[in-house]
């Protein structure tokens, strides 16, 4: 499991923002876009390309990208 | 893991009704949304358009009118009618149960099996599991489940863009021979306050502070409502679904792509998009009505095959249900149709 990778899938569930914008660093709460509807884009994301299933605390409690993708890395 | 055959039993007709009154999500007002998006994007999203709710109907009122339609379509005499089972998490009152008021409006026998289940989402396939096994005696030959929900029980509680309000009846004779019903049934109790109302019950009866509202997520809500985790529900969905159907199709040898119809609970386009491709089912075999009615929890599936597959249910059709949610519960059941009986949905005017 890549980090660059799991940014990239992050990014792909975002529809304005920008994929430049991301990085493991980026604090997605922060994000214009960001909404709990878009975090069920990514729990789904994470389900299909990692097979992990998140709780909804995983994705509140995680600050930046790198901190979602620590979380799923430890539970694959 | 629950699985069950039971045999001897088909279903014979599904009826559904639903307040005549429609809500749409983009134009009224007032409605619980999150600060976090706007309705168009809600819906959008959910893909919950509007819905059909009602100040004054219960879902018995519902699941009442949907059941005379059918009595009358299937021709059947009351006097023969001789177990009702009814789902909701929405009863007339606390006490008594619903179903034994039911028997008495629709004029029933007394020498009559009812009984109320309070499941949700998985309540029409549990309450299938339950009404199958009483006529697998062979003793009980018609029998009703009257299933679904109607949100209207406290102030507040009524403005959720999500839920829609139905009620349905799923007619169900004994037939000698008949090859039946195929369960798959599950329950995951430490998620007990994924979908929970705090307050009302034994464990935390109502008391002043149930009405002060708090921010859940971004919504207000106060103790006597419903609340959700929507994160969480969203993730067991797209996991337990999935894997319950494969279950029951592992469990009893057959393929599940064979089924005609997938119908799965309407719990949001998003959830069921992601169960439709990870299943990898042809979109126009998973009939949907979220769109019109929204969420209506135990309802959904039935609804749903009554207001999607109108003039498609003459011929023998191979069904693959499963509804999810609040518990947790899970169940999926596979069965044969013909000559289903199906009125058009019923559309209920206020009392």
């Amino acid at each position: 499991m890549e980090l660059n990778e799991f940014v990239a899938h992050f990014a792909e569930q975002f529809e304005e923002t920008d994929a430049s914008e991301f990085t493991p660093a980026t604090k997605y709460h922060e994000l214009d876009e960001w909404s709990s509807l878009v975090g069920l884009s990514i729990i789904a994301m994470v389900d299909e390309e990692y097979g992990v299933a998140l709780k909804g605390n995983d994705v509140k409690s995680s600050v930046t990208i790198e901190d979602l993708f620590n979380v799923v890395k430890e539970r694959q | 893991m629950a699985f069950l055959h039971l045999r001897d039993v088909r279903i014979a007709g599904i009826a559904a009704g639903v307040p005549r009154q429609v809500r749409n999500n983009i134009e009224a007002s007032g409605l619980n949304f999150s600060s976090d998006y706007s309705p168009e994007e809600y819906v959008k999203s959910t893909g919950v358009l509007e819905t059909h709710v009602s100040p004054t109907l219960c879902a018995s009122d519902l699941c009442y009118h949907a059941a005379e339609k059918l009595i009358a379509d299937l021709a059947w005499p009351k006097d023969e009618i001789q177990a009702l089972v009814f789902v909701s998490q929405h009863p007339d009152y606390i006490l008594p149960a619903t179903s034994c008021l039911l028997q008495d409006r629709l004029g029933l026998s007394k020498e009559c099996y009812a009984t109320d289940c309070g499941l949700g989402c998985s309540g029409w396939v549990y309450g299938l599991s339950e009404i199958c096994a009483l006529m697998a005696t062979g003793e009980i030959k018609k029998a009703l489940l009257c299933v679904g929900d109607a949100k209207r029980r406290v102030a507040g509680w009524d403005n959720d863009p999500l839920f829609g309000w139905a009620g349905t009846v799923t007619a169900l004779e004994y037939q000698q021979g008949a090859e039946g019903l195929m369960f798959h049934l599950g329950t995951d109790g430490s998620g007990y306050d994924a979908i929970f109302v705090p307050d009302g019950g034994a464990r935390t009866p109502i008391s002043p502070e149930s009405f002060k509202y708090e921010d859940v997520d971004g919504r207000q809500y106060h103790r006597g409502m419903s609340r959700m985790k929507g994160m969480d529900v969203f993730s067991f969905g797209i996991s337990t679904a999935p894997k319950s159907v494969k279950a029951l199709a592992e469990h009893y040898g057959f393929n599940y792509l064979d089924s005609d119809y997938f119908v799965f609970h309407q719990a949001n386009m998003k959830m069921n998009a992601v169960i439709t491709k990870k299943l990898k089912l042809p979109e126009e075999k998973v009939p949907s009505c979220m769109y019109h009615y929204g969420n209506t929890s135990s309802a959904s599936i039935p609804l749903t095959i009554v207001t999607q597959l109108q003039g498609q249910v003459q011929e023998r059709k191979r069904f693959l249900c499963c509804g999810f949610g609040v518990g947790l519960s899970w169940g999926t059941v596979a069965f044969e149709t013909e000559n289903l009986v199906m009125p058009e949905v019923v559309l209920v005017d206020e009392l």
